[in-house]
């Protein structure tokens, strides 16, 4: 039936990544979300997004280190599974907690810093989103790549956004920071240096015959 | 009673308080914890209604001998919900920290010193602060500069009716405020996320306002530790955070405090803090706020829109005639 582990795991991989969404909807069914339930449902859904995109970033280091290539595969389902929390996310904060007030997310946008680079960083990964397909990825070629880039702008943004909306417990955003540093340290080319394997890693290069769509 | 006779408490006085700990603290170690002890007494009278249904509420009912001044059309927040999200830094930084921390936290024996231009001065137990005046339930608007707010009856006694038996001198233009500095009692206290201990002021002018209240308690309860107990300020028209907890101390300066969060961050938290909807903060939009409030299950429609001084313009707006409240903020 599957192809191979990797494509026999992704639906397993798809049902994990669904599973804080599930926690959400149960907590709120059974009025579990505490005393300011809509903020509980930003902080979750905010920061679900967050590890997500840090767990796309995480797959190249985690090639290099491993030699395991084809954890590429998993990259763009948590890229997408990423983009669908941000947009729970955001939707929350415009039909939830703003509610009524929906129209002041442009004023919202334009004079709160936390929210202009929350905003911005959710623009950003529209392009990505929907260039995420084979087809895209055929017609795009190179340039794929090059705008895929764009996703270590959005995960400086989207840390900018946590670090700037904490009042003076600033731990946790750091905390992400450094995991983002990590991350982005283990791309340096000393690595490559060391290493006989110089695979480029995007766009991820599907091993043919390439039989369903992954 | 008449403070002059408390200003004469000598230092030995207050050392039964060590010995008093190490007892409750020998009654820990028996497995006989405070909370079993007031919740034995709690069940001998009979809470008000709204606690009734309460089994969190573990707190002694006080009792309360002026209702009914202060009171608001808006629906109250429950007693669950204000005291398990609370903005205590020294007990956590999540709103949930307090409730699950200020376990450890001592509020008994306490004792406030009264410092600067008064006349009375000293160092004085709680219980000799109040005894003189009557508890007194109001219930008040709380605005968070966070955006969000809650509706509260507190216990407690106007500030004024305290300050004025200590006759502050004509030099008494501030009033500051201090809390307890106890890391060992307050986990939270070990980061240094603010520059501890935590430090309030008010004008004079504002502190003797008749709404400026010092509350003990809140739903006819003592107040819980998460919520500053045993002493804190509620100041209706300010943000939250102008509400000092676990006071130790009350001074009136001639010039104007240095208050925490004016510290921390001076281009978002002003001295004055009132609830402006026309003053936004870089963070929270100030026009509106997120009421927490009602019973049962409360996802949506809880944004209304934010008063000027929270709604007690009428009464508090005259103390700022002529300022700018845009500069002043
Ligand atoms: C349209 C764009 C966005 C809006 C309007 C928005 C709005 C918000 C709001 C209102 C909060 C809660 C703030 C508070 O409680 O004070 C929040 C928190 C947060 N958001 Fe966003 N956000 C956006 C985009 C993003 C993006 C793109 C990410 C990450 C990929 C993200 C991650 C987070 C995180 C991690 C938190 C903090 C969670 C916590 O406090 O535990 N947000 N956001």
């Amino acid at each position: 039936m599957f192809r191979d582990r990797i494509a026999a795991s992704k639906p397993l991989v798809f049902l994990l990544c669904l599973v804080p969404l599930a926690a959400l909807v149960w907590d709120t069914i059974q009025n579990e979300l505490g005393t300011d339930p809509v903020a509980q449902l930003e902080h979750r859904t905010g920061l679900w997004a967050l590890r997500l995109l840090l767990a796309t970033l995480a797959i190249t280091p985690l090639r290099r280190v491993t030699d395991w290539n084809k954890a590429v595969r998993y990259r763009r389902m948590l890229g997408l599974f990423a983009f669908f929390y941000v947009n729970v996310h955001f939707a929350v904060y415009l039909f939830i907690d703003l509610g009524g007030y929906s129209a002041d997310i442009v004023e919202q946008i334009a004079k709160k810093p936390y929210i202009t680079v929350g905003f911005t960083a959710w623009l950003l990964l529209l392009p990505l989103a929907f260039s995420s397909t084979q087809k895209a990825m055929r017609r795009l070629g190179r340039r794929w790549g090059q705008l895929h880039k764009l996703v270590y702008a959005i995960a400086l943004l989207a840390l900018l956004h946590f670090l700037w909306l904490v009042k003076a417990d600033k731990r946790e955003p750091l905390a992400y920071i450094a995991v983002f540093a990590l991350l982005m340290l283990w791309r340096l080319p000393w690595k490559k240096l060391s290493s006989p394997d110089r695979r480029p890693s995007p766009p991820p290069r599907t091993h043919a015959p390439q039989t369903q769509s992954d | 009673m008449h403070p002059r006779q408390r200003n004469d408490v000598r230092p030995s006085e207050i050392t039964p308080e060590r010995v008093y700990r190490q007892r409750r603290e020998l009654l820990k170690m028996l497995g006989i914890g405070s909370v079993g002890l007031v919740a034995g007494c709690g069940s001998e009278n009979a809470p008000s209604a709204a606690i009734a249904e309460d089994s969190s509420a573990t707190e002694k009912p006080l009792t309360i001998a002026k209702k009914g001044e202060y009171t608001l059309p808006d629906p109250q927040t429950s007693f669950k919900d204000a005291t398990h999200y609370n903005n205590y830094y020294e007990f956590g930084t999540d709103k949930s920290d307090p409730a699950r921390t200020s376990g450890r936290f001592k509020p008994t024996p306490w004792s406030v010193e009264i410092a600067g231009h008064a006349e009375l001065t000293g160092k004085f137990t709680l219980e000799d602060i109040l005894k003189p005046h009557a508890l007194e339930e109001r219930v008040y608007r709380h605005r968070c500069v966070e955006g969000w707010s809650m509706v509260i009856p507190w216990d407690g006694i106007s500030l004024a009716d305290l300050l004025k038996r200590f006759k502050p001198t004509a030099q008494a233009k501030y009033v500051a405020f201090t809390t307890v500095n106890r890391p060992s009692e307050m986990s939270g206290m070990r980061s240094a996320v603010l520059d501890w201990p935590y430090r309030e002021g008010l004008r004079i002018d504002e502190a003797m306002h008749p709404l400026a209240f010092l509350s003990t308690g809140l739903y006819g309860r003592e107040l819980p530790n998460q919520n500053g107990a045993p002493l804190r300020l509620i100041v209706p028209w300010k943000y939250g955070f102008k509400g000092i907890k676990s006071i130790v101390k009350i001074e009136f300066t001639d010039s104007r405090p240095r208050t925490t969060w004016n510290l921390a961050g001076p281009g978002e938290y002003g001295f004055y803090s009132n609830v402006n909807p026309d003053v936004d903060h870089p963070r929270w939009s100030q026009r509106t706020e997120r009421r927490i409030a009602g019973d049962g299950f409360n996802l949506f429609g809880n944004r209304i829109e934010t008063k000027p001084f929270n709604g007690y313009a009428d009464q508090v707006a005259s103390l700022y005639a002529g300022m700018d409240l845009r500069k002043n903020f």
